[in-house]
This record gives structure tokens, sequence and C-alpha cells, in this order.
């Protein structure tokens, strides 16, 4: 008994509260965006909302389960957990049932199931198992190696079932890995290439190359204070590129104009080096290095862009960038979710007023387009308060982890930070046409029993763990 | 200093988490708040408009006959993003159309401005009766077509196209200017259509549905609360007199020129004939442009309305404003005697015909003397008490509007000319300041010269007379459905500057010229006709186009008129030859709805003057 009360006592009920309130908010707005006046019952489980009150009531029971089990057990199955899902990942791969060309469902009798959801979580535990023990440290490469290792394999099955919205989640982890002792430079470093991967598909390798060189001197001199040197290297660069278009034309060469830039860029970054060497300046080296690898990174783009990702995803990012826009073919889905969203206006059309949503011009509505319907009936104000909600979830779920005594619970709770940032991100942001459309689910909002289920485990695990932060 | 960079890492983590969530909300707020477009958009996708075109307001003759009527004719209309293949041949050959035809109708939908393939649009319109009955069976097989009811014009008794005028899809520059209309809508183009399209259209409805995203409707909009009912348009009385219209008509046909009749106590236009007329089914539905194209090419101008918009002199028959004008200035008395040796001899001269002389007033009109006219015309324009010829020729022009020259009367038809009656101005551009006569602009006193005026303004002219000084402003309706009265201008007294006493000599002549025995040099006899008193007045207006138009104008019966008409024939020569028995025709048609003279009536409806009109080319 005494224990029991030490348990209601320890147990974060704020963040309690906040889930069962965007549980209820997210059953809601399923029955908002189903609802027509044939099916209103709210118990009609032919009906997705039916079917959702089934879900939640599962979920609470799951969440208390957790509650009441023994923390020890998640620490020390861990593994045990990463590799049942993981031989489940590779079930559905031979066994699974192919939905909207991905083939990540097994299916169980009348039931199916997502494993991909749970891998996040068996991750985010397996995770935290390895970083937890005041031993690790992330400072050599066998540690980076075991971690890239225990995310690479889970996302890489997923990738080959071809659900490439759930397989980026794991790149989330980046989170816990900078927690845990990643320097921010390389966080830095990972944005900007990223930047510049969109930045490639919009603007020509051209000024991209001039972009970076630019920023690599202005840093460069930033650093060092040595401007004639800077002006120097600037004036033997660009004589060489006159020199190689003379040559060019004197002699007949018919290459290609984009060597007239490469092949200064190159020398420089040579003649860079021994620079660097000569005058025992180690910056010179990173910043040519940095040079070296936006530059391949940038040309790289290409070959990505159109060899790596499938043509929807491309078409999705064009889309996005207003490279290509055809609202009524690629661009369908966000096109029609902006209009349903942006007819919200400030305070919305009220609950079970959206037309957009009611009339099923949004596809997908009560899954990954979940958020119009809140844009729709609720407006701004109501996306503001769901929004908040959200970002209150997560800042108290970093303050959480770090009251952890035990680096496996910290671990683990930036892991769960991690997973629900990256799907509220991503999921909105798709649908106000800020990131791609990458199918998946909103955190307690989406319609779908794997989904709910698996964020509510992750969650209650991290509440358990939370709970018993003075015991052991 | 390691747990300060850890805590530093959690804030920069929570940096990171915050930023992004407030990107997200900026995207918010911009697409909800600040852009409108999407507004817009979710409106073009959920609802959908249907308009309920009310049916035109019909047109009815004075005596209450149907003139033009409304007939239901069929749009197909389809959904393009609806359409599933279908059998062409089977489908065209329903329409009575080649599989180009059909296929070409596709391609012309898909370039209109503003295409949606989620809206219904207009593929071919107003197919036939059988076409449609025939299709009507089958639609269910074809999806994403709709058969749409609209209404034209069908006019029973084929006369009076001129009047009507008709009704087309408005034009894109109206569309702009006036947001009641929208691409494919029908508007009044020309007559009484378009005078009075306002009263005629009615006021579109509009029921406004919610559709999903298969473009099904799912019910109306807010329970209707936004919808509209199409308010029918209003019928219209007209003054004509359908039989005397037709019957003039009748008489017209083979010559060109124009026939005017008005009931004098109201100013109510009785018929108004153009010749040549045109069937007016001719100007409706498919065959609308192509038939419009043929009757614009066609060298007599049959679209052309005479009667308001074609000028000419009014030749003799203006003697009579002179005379009036001559009383009233005083210089010319009832028992004023001019001698006429068949020419007025000074300056240039006139040339006069054959008649007794010397002749007072009211025989001087019945015989048309040129010299008598010479003699008045120049006592008004030259009378002592002007001190230019200036100021007197501006007194003469200001009696000569008073009658309704040289302005627009005002009848309720579009276009109408306001004809010319010369000024000091233009005297004096044309010869120069001072260098003009009474003498040199002689040819006013017979109606020649630079005088225009529309038959229109002729049979006003007429109507006036016989009101013995005013005349009520010509009109076309006389009544409105739902309106109590016209447009007041229409009952407004526009009093000549003649006063009314002196209108009997005048009406005496025209009696004479009309009823005076055989020898007396009466130049209408023609045109009397038994037990009715007609006073009338001949001429024979000379213009530079070839032979004289022959002209008469007349009114009856003397003591209580009735009907004031103006009668011009083209190139047909004296006035008392085809002008006064058509006249008199018409008179006798309408005051005794029936005919005395067949031989007469004979004589015009076989007289061909196209024939001689060719021959003399």
């Amino acid at each position: 008994m005494q224990k029991g009360s030490k348990l209601v006592n320890n147990l974060d009920w704020t963040t309690i509260f906040i889930y069962i309130l965007l549980v209820f908010m997210g059953w809601m707005n399923i029955y908002a965006a189903v609802y027509s006046e044939e099916h209103s019952n709210i118990l009609d489980f032919s009906q997705r909302y039916g079917k959702q009150l089934v879900w939640i009531l599962f979920a609470f029971i799951i969440a208390t389960v957790i509650m009441l089990s023994d923390t020890r057990l998640y620490m020390v199955f861990s593994y045990l957990f990463y590799g049942l899902v993981i031989a489940m990942l590779l079930g559905t791969l031979v066994l699974g049932k192919t939905v909207n060309a991905s083939k990540s469902w097994l299916q169980i009798g009348s039931f199916g199931l997502q494993p991909a959801e749970f891998a996040k979580f068996a991750t985010a535990l397996a995770l935290a198992k390895l970083m937890g023990p005041y031993g690790f440290k992330l400072n050599n490469i066998k540690s980076y190696l075991k971690v890239f290792v225990l995310i690479a394999l889970p996302a890489g099955i997923i990738l080959l079932q071809n659900d490439t919205g759930s397989a980026l989640v794991f790149g989330a982890f980046i989170f816990i890995l900078y927690r845990e002792g990643l320097p921010g430079w390389i966080l830095v470093f990972l944005i900007f290439l990223v930047g510049l991967f969109i930045i490639t598909l919009i603007y020509s390798p051209i000024s991209i190359l001039v972009f970076l060189y630019i920023l690599t001197l202005v840093v460069f001199v930033l650093q060092t204070r040595k401007y004639k040197d800077a002006f120097r290297f600037t004036f033997g660069i660009v004589g060489i590129g006159l020199l190689v278009y003379l040559v060019s034309e004197l002699f007949d060469y018919k290459m290609p104009k984009s060597y007239y830039f490469f092949i200064p860029v190159i020398m420089g970054i040579v003649i860079a080096f021994i620079y660097g060497f000569a005058n025992r300046i180690r910056h010179v080296y990173i910043w040519a290095a940095f040079l070296t690898v936006s530059i391949m990174a940038s040309l790289s783009v290409d070959y990505v862009f159109h060899s790596v990702l499938d043509v929807h995803h491309q078409k999705r990012i064009n889309d996005l960038l207003g490279i290509e826009s055809d609202p009524l073919g690629w661009g369908y889905n966000v096109s029609q979710s902006k209009i349903a969203i942006g007819s919200g206006g400030f305070i919305g059309k009220g609950y079970l007023g959206g037309t957009q949503t009611k009339y099923n011009f949004v596809p997908e509505q009560s899954t990954d387009f979940i958020f119009c319907t809140v844009g729709e009936e609720w407006g701004f104000i109501g996306s503001f308060v769901i929004l908040g909600l959200f970002l209150y979830l997560l800042l108290r779920l970093i303050r959480i982890a770090e009251r952890q005594r035990e680096g496996f619970a910290r671990v683990y709770g930036y892991g769960v930070v991690s997973i629900l940032f990256f799907h509220i991100v991503v999921n909105i942001g798709m649908t106000v046409g800020v990131f791609p459309v990458i199918g998946i689910p909103l955190p307690f909002f989406s319609y779908g029993g794997s989904s709910l289920w698996a964020f509510t485990i992750l969650l209650f695990i991290l509440l358990k763990l939370d709970s018993d932060r003075f015991g052991h | 200093m390691q747990l300060n960079i850890t805590t530093d890492k959690k804030y920069i983590i929570s940096g990171i988490i915050i930023l992004v969530f407030i990107v997200i909300i900026v995207k918010l707020f911009y697409i909800q708040i600040v852009d409108s477009r999407y507004k817009f958009s979710a409106n073009n996708n959920v609802l959908r408009y249907i308009t309920q075109y009310p049916a035109r307001g019909l047109i009815y003759d004075r005596n209450g006959e149907l003139l033009v009527a409304n007939q239901v004719v069929y749009d197909l209309m389809i959904v393009k993003n609806q359409v599933k293949p279908f059998d062409t041949l089977e489908f065209s050959s329903m329409l009575g159309l080649t599989v180009e035809q059909v296929k070409d109708a596709f391609e012309q939908v898909r370039k209109q401005k503003g295409y949606s393939p989620r809206k219904s649009v207009v593929l071919l319109k107003q197919i036939s009766d059988s076409s449609y009955a025939r299709l009507q069976e089958v639609l269910y097989k074809y999806q994403g077509f709709e058969v749409l009811p609209r209404t034209v014009r069908t006019y029973p008794r084929r006369i009076a196209g001129h009047l009507f005028g008709y009704v087309g899809e408005v034009d894109e520059s109206v569309v702009k200017e006036q947001p009641y209309y929208q691409q494919g809508d029908y508007i009044g183009i020309n007559g009484i259509e378009k005078y009075y399209e306002n009263q005629l259209r009615g006021v579109k409805g509009v029921n406004i549905f919610m559709v999903d995203v298969h473009n099904r409707i799912k019910g109306p909009y807010e329970e209707g609360r936004f919808d509209s009912i199409a308010k029918v348009g209003k019928n219209l009385i007209s003054t004509i007199d359908a039989d005397l219209q037709e019957y003039g008509e009748k008489l017209m046909i083979n010559k060109i020129g124009s026939v005017v009749a008005i009931e004098p106590k109201t100013g109510e236009v009785l018929a108004m004939i153009s010749s040549p007329t045109y069937n007016p089914e001719l100007l409706v539905g498919r065959n609308r442009t192509d038939n419009f194209r043929i009757l614009q090419n066609d060298s007599l101008k049959p679209i052309f309305n005479r009667s308001i918009m074609a000028l000419y002199p009014p030749g003799s028959t203006f003697k009579v404003v002179n005379a009036l004008i001559g009383l009233q200035e005083n210089v010319l008395a009832p028992s004023t005697r001019y001698s006429c040796y068949g020419r007025y001899t000074v300056g240039r001269g006139v040339g006069c015909h054959n008649h007794p002389s010397p002749l007072d007033l009211e025989h001087s009109i019945a015989a048309s003397c040129n010299t008598y006219y010479c003699h008045v015309f120049r006592n008004i324009i030259d009378k002592r008490e002007f001190s230019s010829i200036e100021d007197g020729f501006n007194n003469w022009k200001q009696h000569v509007e008073s009658f309704g020259y040289g302005n627009k009367l005002g009848i309720d038809l579009p276009n109408e000319l306001k004809g010319i009656v010369p000024s000091v101005n233009f005297y004096n551009k044309y010869f120069r300041k001072g260098g003009w006569s009474s003498l040199t602009i002689i040819s006013l006193s017979i109606g020649q010269g630079e005088l225009g005026t529309t038959p229109l303004q002729m049979a006003n002219l007429v109507s006036a007379i016989a009101n013995k000084g005013y005349y009520y402003t010509p009109h076309i309706v006389k009544d409105i459905e739902g309106n109590d009265e016209i447009d007041h201008k229409y009952y407004e007294k526009h009093v000549t500057s003649v006063d009314s006493s002196y209108y009997k000599y005048i009406i005496n002549g025209m009696d004479l010229a009309v009823n005076a025995p055989a020898g007396s040099g009466s130049t209408a006899r023609i045109a009397a006709i038994p037990d009715i008193l007609v006073c009338g007045k001949t001429g024979t207006s000379q213009n530079p186009h070839g032979e004289d138009h022959s002209v008469f104008f007349a009114f009856a019966p003397k003591d209580d008129p009735k009907i004031a008409i103006a009668v011009y024939v083209e190139n047909a020569g004296f006035g008392a030859t085809w002008a006064a028995p058509i006249a008199s025709l018409m008179i006798e048609k309408y005051l005794k709805d029936s005919i005395s003279r067949p031989y007469l009536e004979e004589y015009l409806l076989n007289a061909n003057l196209l024939d001689r009109r060719a021959k003399r080319k």
C-alpha cells in the first residue's frame, strides 16, 4: 500500500494530464474528420472514431500495466525488446502486407500491426542501455560505431519496407547523441549540410560554389585576421580561372563552362593545404576540409536526389520549395491541407463545422492529416493551443530527463523527446507546408491503434522510470 | 565545468525545439490570418452556385396579343472530371453531329476562360428538341453530362423585328462593367429588349450547395440562408397594333423606306416599319450569329431601323412648318397670296410645278407651291425686327426645334438619331460670316438643303399638327407589369412655339390636299378615304442618292385625330405615287379595320420598287 501511494506521489501528473487531454482532443478531431449526419453515434464501431475509442481504452490499460510493472524490467530486457522488434521488422519484410506502397503492416488474424511504430521505443531503450552506464563516452570511433549500428539497423529495415517517413524518425536520435557528448559543431555542420542540400535544389551549383567559397573565406578572415592572404588567395583563384578560360579558348578544348570554376577551386584547396602546412595554421586545414566536404555534398545532391529518392519524394520536395507546382497532382495533399487550415481563419469554423475536411477534400485526414481538422474547425487559436500543449509537453519531458539520476533514464528520456519532436514537427509542418509530405502520424492525435499504443508505451515507460528516480 | 556544458546542451536542445515551433506557428499565422487566398479556394472547393435563370418578360401588343414569347431550349453541360470514356459515335449521332464536331466542342470548352474540370460548363448550346428527347433517355449512361433548360425568344407573329431587337449572350465588356452578368448570360442587344433589359430580364436566383470532393451535392449551404429565388421578368405591353404593323410591313414589301404611325393624343407608336424588314426568328438560337452576319452583309441593310436611324430631307411636307412659323411671326396671313409662274425667280431661283395661281395659304399647302414658301421663308428670316440674318435664322431654328426636329425625341428605343437642323455656325463656316442670306439658304423653305429628319420625327410633326400645337414624346411601351406608370417623360406635353390658333389653316390646307375636287391642283387626292376625312401633305424629297424619295404624312380623322402617320419610300419619286396610298391604306386599316379599295392594295402589294432600282443600276 505504501508502495502504491509512493507511485502516485512520484508520478508526473502534469504530463499524464497533457497526455489525456491530447488523446481526447485527438479523438474529437477524428470524430469531426469522419463525421457525417448518417453516422453520429460515438459508439459506432464500424466508424473510425468508434474504433479509436477502443484503441484509447487499450492504451489506458497499457499505461496502467506499465505503471504497475517493475522498472528493472526495461533496463534488463532492453536488448531483448530491441531484438524482438528487429525480428518483427524482418518478419514484416517477408510476410507483411502492403499498404500505400509500403510493406509495413504485419497481419495477425484480423488485426494489423505496424512494427515500425514499436521499433522507435525499443531503439530508444537499447540506446539508453548502451549509453546510460557511466563508463560510456562518445569520444571514440568504437562508441560511435555501436550507436550508429543500433540506430541504423531498424532504420535500414524500415527503409527497405519502403516506409521512408518512419525511417527518417531515427535521425532524430541525433539529440541523444548531442546531449551525451557529440560535439556541437557536428550538429551545426549537419544542419548546414541539410540547408546546403535544399539550397542546391533551388540554385545552380556554380552560385552555391561561389557562396561556399565566400563563406569559407569570411570565416577564415574572421578567425585569423589575415586579410592580405585572403585577398591574394582570391586574386590567385580568379587568375587561375581566367587562365583556364584563356587556355580553353586558345587551344579550343571544348570543356564545360563549370570547369572554369572547379579547376581553380580544386587548385585553390590544394594551395590552401600547402599554405596552411607552410605557415603552420591549423584552421586552414579545417576550413579547406569544410569547403571540400561542402562542395562534394553539394555536387552529390543531384545524384542523391534523382537516384536515391523516389519520384514522389522528389515531387514533394520540389512542391515544397516551389520549384514545381501541381496542386491537382503531387501537390494535391498539401494544397488541400493548406486550404483547409487556411480557411479556418482566426477562430475557426466551429466544431464539426469544417467543410473541407468533412467533405473529404483532404486525403488521409484522420491519420496523417488530422491537424487539418484542428486548423479548419478550431482556427489559429485552436492550432496555437495545441502546438503550445505539444511544446509544453516536450519541454516538460526535457526537464524530466534532466532530473534523472540514472544515465539509462536520462538517455531514454531524450529518446522520447527526439521521437515525439520529430513526429510533431514533421507532421504539423507538412500540413502547413513547412516540411515535405512524410507519412508519419501526429502523436496521440492520429487515428490508429499501433501508433497510439507505441506512443503511450514510449511515454509511460519514461514516466515509470521517472517515478522511480528516488528508488534503487 | 562538465555540468555546465550539459546544462547548456539542455538549453540548446530546448532552443532548437522552440525555434522550430515558432516557425510552424508563424506559417500557421500566415496561412490562417494573413493570406486570404485559402478562404476563396475553400469556398470554390466546397460551394457550388447553381443559378436559377428567370424567364424573360413577355411583350404584348396594345390589344393584348402576345408578340414576344419564350420557348425552352436545352444546353448540354459537362463536368469534365466526371466524364468517363463513352461511345463518341453513338453520342454524336444522337445529337445529330459528327464525331469531329463533338470533339471540337470539347476542345472549345477547354479553351474557355476560367474553365475548370470540376465545374459544370456548356458543351453544346440549345440542342434541338428531338436531340434532347433522344438524349434524355440515355443520359444516365453518360456520366458527367447534364441538360440545363434555358429559355429563348419566339415570335408568334414574326413582325416588328426592329422594334423588339434580339437577345444574345453578353459581351465580355458588359460582364466586366456590370457584375450582375456572367459569361454565358443572355442580354437584350437591340430594340425593346435592350431598352427594357432591366425590366425584362427579371432577377437571377442562386442556390448554393455544398459539394464533396467528388462534386456530389451534400446539401444546401447554411440551410439555404444565402439562396435567392429567381424573379420572373416583367411583361411589357407595347403600343404597337400588331395588325397595323403587319399590314404596313406587307405593304412595304419590295420597297425601301419607313412608316411610322402615332396616336396623337398619347404619343403611342401604333406601328413602326422599316423596310426591308426581317423575320425576328432568324436571330434566335444557335443560328443567330450566322443569320446576323447574312443580314448585316445585305446591301439593303435589313437590320438598320430606318424609322429612327435614317435621315431624310423632309421635302415639301416641311412647308407646313414654315407656314406655321410665318403665321406665328406675323409675316404671313391666311389670306396672303403669292403669284407663281412656275418658278421663284429671285437669285438662282426655285422651280415649281403647274398649279392655279395666285394661291392663298390653305391652297398653297394643297397645291404645294414652292414659290409661295420661298416668299414665306424669306419673310421669316429677313423680318425687320431682327438686326441680322443670324438672329432671324436663330429665331426660325428655335421654332423648328420646338416641333421636335434636330434633337432626339426620346423614344424608348436605343440608337435614335437626332436629325439635322443647321446652325448659324454651320453656315458661317460653310460660306463665311456675312457671306450668306435668306436667298442662299432658300432650299430650307421647301424642306431641302441641310435638313435631316427621321421618319419618327416626321410622324411626330403630324401628330403635333393634329393636336394643334403639342405632342407627347413617342414611345413604344405603354405598360410595364407591376409598375404603375412608365417613364414620366412620356406623360409630359411638349408645346410647340406656334400658337394653337394658327393650326386650323394648315389643317384645312392638308384637308384640301387630299379631299379637294379634281383640277384644283391638290396633290394627294389618292389618299382620300370614303367616310374618313384624311388630312395630308405630300413631299418629294430630293436626295443625292438617286431618284427622289416619296414622302407623305397625314392624320385622320380631321376632327378627332386618332392616327398620325409618316411614310417614306426611298427613290420612289412623287409623294403621291407611293407614300400617299400606303398611308391612306394604313389609316383605313387602323380606323375601319377593312379595306374599301382593294385595287389600291393590289397595286401596292404588286409593286416591286427594288426591281426598278436594280434596273436603274
